[in-house]
């Protein structure tokens, strides 16, 4: 810590110098500063997938401040207003209508929120493709993973607060699935729910658990996951370890400065970004019906079940792993082991540093059966992401059992086909 | 790693190319068109606000679509004392309850509410509101092709006329209305034009505001970039 100029002011605190040495003297201002950025040493040759990083971190400054402003007019109530329609829906609506500029924050909001799940599931691909997960940042990884499914606990409990039949629907059909643990099942759901079905309770603890629990984690496990990569320091598309070769100073050859190098990097992908954002903010809010879902136009009716129930897109993989499961085992109904299998397909992430053999980081001197599987991988996650929006089928089930088997085989098989497979020697410096 | 990033993208297009059941007629009309949504206004307000509320739209808001205060109070407001008052239905929702056997659904965001993948809210609305046909076998004495044993009866029965179903199962003018079906189409697209921008009344302003962010933000690009090159200039 540069606490140097400590001496200088420990008598008496007065204000001798400049304002900085004053407060250096007291929190490690410039050490931060120094640490974090100008003289944290990241690798040069960083490529299009490292912006999702920092516009990760820029959505979640979106959704933190449009949604503390959305707080301001949105109501957690279920009960039935004067003109019959539930007060949280109306609320929603007078938000977009009779607020100035209401309708762009909640735009801001609702497209944020799939914008996060696109740039969070590329950042993840990024880290999958050149083995960022690897010693010795299987750390950062898993603070990474535990974000990830903070993310999903946030947009579910986000999802149900505009109260309209998807919210209200979609809501009751996952906490519908806890009750098929056995024994515990059926209290364990009336718990979660603070009612036999989605009610006012239910509405009332989403909205404290999306505005205040899930945030503080959110941020708590962001921060620990910012400072243990700047501990090991960033990887890079040719995962090659840039603190193995050093100049005299003690600086790595092929590092820059984060500031100003990959600041003024970041702020033309923050803008690129923000083009593509307002793009569909501004021309297409709903996303073809994918971010804003049609049906949650109609108010919440208990008494009325839509013909189909989707979750939202970002969701869609992991719940058609749960559909995909359709038999029963051990005597246990088939939806528990469906509810085991998508539990699962998130929580096998937190595996991948112990799942890898490979000598090699990369996927540029990885050779030919991982990037069979990883291609293998990412189609079946299309696929299973598209079924999960679709009614259930006999097709669409096959499917969906095929590529819940590819899914979870890009896993479990990498121990063996990570060590078997070809492999180039990775370069000593990066290549640029 | 070039196929790679192709397989990526075309999985997910190939897969939403399919779908598609009921057939919707495209609906002609335009939310910029001024004077048809005034006159969906007057038609939303004698016909549909009988049953229908419209409880997140406030009347003032139909100032908008370029009338005086006055001119909504005289034309429009029928529900309402005061401008500022939402549109509420004239009826009460336990009678209609007992009459329709559900209340009617509000409408302030049916448009929205009613697009899939058959087509946009509006062209189901356009739809709906012309395929009602006679069938003694409902209790109204009506029925929908798009929305099969439909609650609500045929409230333009007297402008559209009667329609019946034939043995083809293709919809037949059976007996004619005050309004030929091509002026009768037209008075349904403006009313279904006043529908979908009462869905989201700002939604030419979003547009509009967005074509300057994004030139503001093609601006902030071009000085992004000389900054970030000129950084990069040193990075060997």
């Amino acid at each position: 810590m540069a606490n140097t100029n400590f001496e200088k002011y420990k008598s008496d605190g007065s204000l001798g110098g400049n304002v900085l040495e004053w407060v250096d003297a007291r929190f490690p201002l410039t050490a931060m500063w120094r640490g974090h950025l100008s003289e944290y040493y990241a690798p040069k040759n960083f490529n299009f997938w490292y912006f999702f990083g920092s516009l990760a971190l820029l959505v979640l400054v979106i959704q933190i401040v449009t949604g503390i402003f959305l707080v301001m007019h949105y109501k957690p109530d279920a009960s039935l207003n004067a003109n019959g329609v539930p007060v949280a829906f109306a609320s929603v609506e007078y938000i977009m209508r009779d607020v100035p500029w209401g309708w762009m924050i909640r735009y801001m909001h609702s497209t944020g929120a799939s914008a996060f799940f696109i740039v969070v599931y590329l950042h993840m691909f990024r880290g999958m493709m050149y083995g960022s997960y690897r010693k010795p940042r299987e750390l950062t990884w898993l603070f990474g993973v535990g974000i990830f499914l903070c993310l999903m606990g946030e947009a579910f409990f986000g999802y149900l607060l505009p109260w309209g039949q998807m919210s209200f629907w979609g809501a009751q059909v996952i906490v519908n699935l806890f009750s098929a643990i056995p024994l515990i099942g059926d209290p364990l759901s009336i718990w979660l729910r603070g009612d036999f079905v989605i009610g006012d309770a239910t509405l009332n603890r989403f909205f404290s658990f999306h505005v205040i629990a899930f945030p503080l984690v959110l941020i708590g496990l962001i921060a620990a996951h910012i400072l243990a990569l700047h501990e090991t320091g960033s990887n890079n598309p040719d995962g090659v370890e840039i603190k193995a070769k050093k100049d005299e100073k003690g600086i790595p050859l092929d590092g820059i400065p984060f500031h100003p190098y990959y600041t003024v990097k970041d702020i033309v992908g923050v803008v690129v970004f923000l083009m593509v954002f307002s793009a569909i903010m501004f021309f297409a809010p709903e996303g073809g019906g994918y971010f804003l879902e049609r049906p949650n136009f109609f108010p919440a009716d208990p008494l009325k079940t839509p013909d189909h129930i989707a979750p939202v897109w970002y969701f869609t993989p992991f719940y058609s792993i749960l559909r995909a499961v359709v038999w029963p085992i051990f005597g246990i109904d088939a939806k528990f082991w469906g509810v085991v299998a998508m539990g699962a397909s998130v929580v096998i992430f937190a595996f991948l540093p112990w799942l890898d053999r490979s000598p090699v980081k990369s996927i540029r001197y990885r050779g030919p059966i991982y990037k069979t599987f990883l291609t293998l991988f990412v189609i079946s996650f299309f696929i299973l992401g598209y079924l999960g929006t679709q009614s259930p089928s006999y097709w669409g089930e096959k499917i969906s059992q095929l590529c819940s088997l590819i899914y979870f085989g890009f896993f479990l098989l990498m121990p063996w086909y990570s060590k078997v497979d070809k492999y180039r020697p990775a370069p000593e410096r990066v290549t640029g | 790693m070039k196929k790679f990033l192709i397989a990526m993208l075309c999985t997910p297009l190939m897969a939403f190319a399919a779908g598609g059941s009921v057939h919707l007629d495209k609906w002609p009309g335009s939310v910029a068109d001024k004077a048809a949504l005034q006159n969906g206004a007057k038609l939303f307000v004698n016909y549909c606000l009988n049953c229908h509320g419209a409880s997140y739209m406030r009347y003032n808001k139909l100032m908008e679509l370029g009338l005086t205060e006055q001119q909504v109070k005289d034309n429009l407001m029928f529900t309402a004392d005061k401008i500022g008052e939402p549109m509420r239905i004239a009826g009460r929702a336990e009678e209609q309850k007992a009459w329709f056997g559900a209340t009617p659904p509000d409408l302030t965001v049916i448009a929205r509410a009613r697009s899939s993948q058959d087509g946009s809210g509006a062209d189901w609305l356009y739809t709906y509101l012309r395929q009602f046909y006679r069938d003694e076998n409902r209790p109204t004495g009506w029925n929908n092709v798009v929305f099969e044993n439909v609650g609500m009866p045929h409230i333009f029965w007297e402008l559209q006329g009667e329609q019946i179903l034939n043995k083809d199962h293709k919809l037949e003018l059976a007996v004619p209305g005050k309004l030929p079906p091509k002026e009768y189409d037209q008075a349904v697209s403006d009313l279904v034009g006043f529908m979908v921008w009462m869905g989201e009344p700002m939604q030419e302003e979003r547009k509009r505001i967005g074509w300057i962010v994004l030139a503001f933000l093609s601006v902030l690009f071009v000085f992004a970039y000389k900054l970030k090159k000129e950084y990069w200039k040193d990075v060997k």
